[in-house]
């Protein structure tokens, strides 16, 4: 027999039917019945956050470590729009997180209400589909429907706002759940066309100077495995997007690592020189592409994605792929498999492409070299800490940053092993998500190594969620480039001419070590090679890893992220890459 | 350059906020809209007349395709198409002007759908070009109120927009 269930324990019921484990919520007043509901819920483990932001950036991290969807319930109003910067960042990345609010608003109540916002007006132009629920009967269908929408295609945020009128009553309704989601408007590609897919292969075999470049689609698809298949096929050089580190394993020999305007030079050169371009679950944005003219002129495009509007904004595809990149590079194996020139065991065609992109490599490494201090009287620069931070986690650990220099100088010098465990607000720029993003992390993957990287600045932002952290105990550890400036804000302000240092606070920093003790965590400051290096130890020894440990690393001020491909501010990288 | 899009979504709260916001956030301005639900009541069919370049569009039309509600989208302007307006105008007219009037609308094939002493309330049907030629016609002095439906538009041919895939 069907059971008959009230408003609230419909939506408890749904989201454990669709296999919900974890909530990141904050309560209030309007949605107080379901929150009461869902704290008797045993299958469902709640998160009781300090900010709802924190909520949305904790769902974010929780969603992009395992693919599963990140799942917030918040009250109505202030409650609601707090979380619009988290839901704009999982939009602009593409993660699939699923934000529950509270409905109050002028129409539905006879007087005006505390808490009266249009959630659903506020987050439309950075949500990829919002529900009001009608009625209670319709929440089994509009849970599932909202899942699939999240998880499915290019994946994103979806709103459901629950009317006060909806949840208040006590009458008891029938609980039907769909057994599949029928939505005529929607019908995500599930494979790419086969013509297209065997053209890119003829045209990859015809090719000399080839280079995939994989993007976000790639980790979000699931797609590593297949990508990694083709690449050590055909021996293809695989550059990535910032999205995309962890695509393919970092200490891998074939990948080049990231492109764009803080690329590297073996990237970006081969980018720039390349005949034919496999682009994969990429929307080639301006951090990858500086100029549309100059980054690949001599190369054929083809272009893998699942959303077409991805596909043509700044590069013209000679070649358009529109499905999951994960079917579409299946296919594409099935047929290499197929072709008998590719039987022998190694495809030699591009050996002398291999050699350009050997040397490139060579002056590459040289410069990456160069931002390492090695000599002990000098300040840490940033590259020594992730260094560090590798050769102590072999490029195993999740990571978690903010926005910043700090972010890129981890996407340049931590070489990832495995997809997902790269965690980063590449779209939005958002400062404050690593901390919230880390705690999300931790909750989806309780054994693994946790780390936030992050700057002084940033972690100013989310720093209330240091309080979960210690309610959850949970063991992120955090390494915070304390440089006391803006430096990203201050690189692009001397790039364009401006005064040095003008954007720094060093004298109104709190004393972060004394801060996040006041928290209850562990925290220690250091400032030079033996400093970091003891820290380095410590945090990662058994005596602390299972605690939280903050360590306050003073940097070098006035550092610069390089090389960068802005003006003309290094001429070096732009006349390698200009053709 | 024009662009004439005919867009299927569903019809219910919000949906409509959705196809318009995208333009908006592209600063776009829509020129005309007319809506209202089809054959099948669930589903609103949407004429949306706008001026852009043939990439901002293509972009538009693509956003358009990935809105969970939206169901199908053509640019009636790259088919062969029919466009018909619907225009109310409330023109003064007294005395000897009556007789003038009831012949220009005559010329045009309005129709005088509303007659006071002094006013007469004309309908007129047809491409936008004709309905703008209507107002010059009657000359500004004597128009007292213009309401347009904006343009609707469907394709020629036994081809027709229907809930098929997405993009087809």
């Amino acid at each position: 027999m069907t059971p008959t269930l009230t408003a609230d324990e419909m939506l408890v019921r749904s989201l454990v039917d669709q296999g919900i484990e974890h909530i990141f919520w904050h309560p209030g007043g309007v949605s107080f019945p379901y929150h009461r509901a869902l704290s008797k819920c045993e299958e469902i483990a709640l998160v009781l956050v300090r900010h709802e932001l924190g909520a949305c950036h904790m769902a974010d991290g929780y969603a992009r470590a395992t693919g599963r969807p990140g799942v917030v319930m918040l009250t109505s109003g202030s409650g609601a729009t707090n979380s619009i910067t988290g839901v704009a960042n999982a939009y602009m990345d593409s993660v699939p997180i699923i934000v529950i609010c509270g409905r109050d608003i002028a129409g539905e109540s006879v007087s005006a209400q505390l808490d009266e916002t249009d959630m659903i007006g506020v987050s439309r132009p950075v949500v990829k589909h919002s529900y009001v629920v009608p009625t209670a009967s319709d929440i089994p269908r509009i849970v599932r429907e909202a899942i699939f929408v999240a998880t499915s295609g290019r994946p994103g945020p979806v709103v459901i706002d629950l009317p006060r009128s909806a949840h208040e009553s006590t009458e008891k309704f029938e609980y039907v759940m769909p057994e599949q989601v029928s939505l005529r408007g929607y019908r995500p590609a599930e494979s790419g066309h086969a013509g297209q897919i065997k053209k890119a292969l003829d045209a990859l075999l015809k090719s000399a100077r080839p280079v995939v470049f994989a993007g976000g689609g790639v980790i979000q698809g699931n797609a590593s495995s297949e990508l990694l298949t083709i690449a050590e096929r055909l021996e293809l050089p695989v550059a990535t997007s910032l999205m995309g580190l962890g695509a393919v394993p970092g200490s891998n020999p074939l990948c080049l690592g990231m492109l764009g305007i803080h690329g590297s030079r073996v990237a970006n050169n081969a980018i720039a020189h390349s005949d034919l371009v496999l682009a994969l679950g990429t929307r080639l944005d301006s951090r990858a592409i500086d100029d549309p003219e100059r980054f690949c002129p001599q190369a054929r495009v083809i272009h893998v994605d699942i959303d077409p509007s991805s596909i043509s904004k700044t590069i013209v595809a000679d070649l358009p792929i529109v499905g999951p990149v994960k079917e579409v590079l299946t296919i594409l194996n099935q047929l290499a498999n197929d072709k008998p020139e590719l039987q022998s065991k190694r495809h030699n065609t591009y050996n002398s492409w291999w050699k350009q992109i050997e040397s490139w490599r060579q002056e590459s490494s040289g410069e990456e070299q160069h931002n390492l201090t090695i000599d002990d009287s000098k300040q840490l620069h940033p590259s020594d800490v992730v260094q560090a931070l590798y050769e102590e986690t072999q490029g195993e650990a999740f990571i978690t940053t903010d926005v910043g220099q700090h972010q890129i100088f981890v996407a340049q010098g931590y070489k990832f092993s495995t997809p997902r465990c790269w965690v980063t607000p590449g779209g939005l720029g958002t400062m404050g998500f690593g901390l919230p993003a880390a705690l999300g992390v931790q909750f989806a993957v309780p054994h693994e190594t946790v780390v936030c990287i992050t700057g002084e600045s940033s972690f100013l932002v989310n720093l209330q969620e240091l309080s979960t952290c210690a309610q959850y105990d949970l063991p992120i550890k955090v390494f915070c480039f304390n440089n006391g400036t803006l430096g990203m804000v201050n690189q692009w302000n001397q790039i364009h001419g401006g005064e040095d240092g003008l954007l720094g606070y060093p004298e109104s920093m709190p004393d972060f070590v004394q801060l996040v003790e006041a928290f209850g965590h562990h925290a220690l400051r250091v400032s030079s090679h033996d400093e970091l290096k003891e820290a380095v130890n410590l945090t990662f020894s058994e005596e602390y890893e299972r605690k939280t440990v903050f360590v306050d690393v003073q940097v070098e001020p006035n550092v610069l992220v390089l090389p960068t491909q802005n003006s003309d501010f290094d001429t070096s990288v732009k006349d390698s890459v200009g053709i | 350059m024009k662009q004439l899009l005919a867009i299927l979504f569903e019809n219910e709260a919000g949906a409509l906020a959705r196809v318009l916001g995208l333009f908006a956030q592209r600063n776009v301005n829509i020129e005309s809209l007319s809506v209202a639900p089809t054959e099948d009541m669930t589903m609103s069919r949407l004429t949306l007349l706008t001026v852009s370049d043939a990439q901002t569009i293509e972009q538009i039309t693509k956003h358009l395709n990935r809105l969970v509600g939206v169901v199908k989208v053509v640019n009636l302007v790259h088919v062969e198409h029919v466009e018909r307006e619907l225009m109310l105008v409330k023109v003064c007219a007294e005395g000897d002007e009556r007789q003038e009037i009831k012949r220009t609308c005559d010329i045009f094939r309005g129709q005088i759908v509303d007659v006071t002493t002094n006013t007469y309330t004309v309908q007129l049907v047809g491409p936008t070009a004709k309905l703008l030629g209507f107002l010059e016609a009657i000359g500004r002095a004597h128009i007292l109120e213009v309401v347009r439906s904006g343009t609707c538009g469907i394709t020629r041919g036994a081809k027709a927009l229907s809930a098929g895939p997405k993009g087809a």
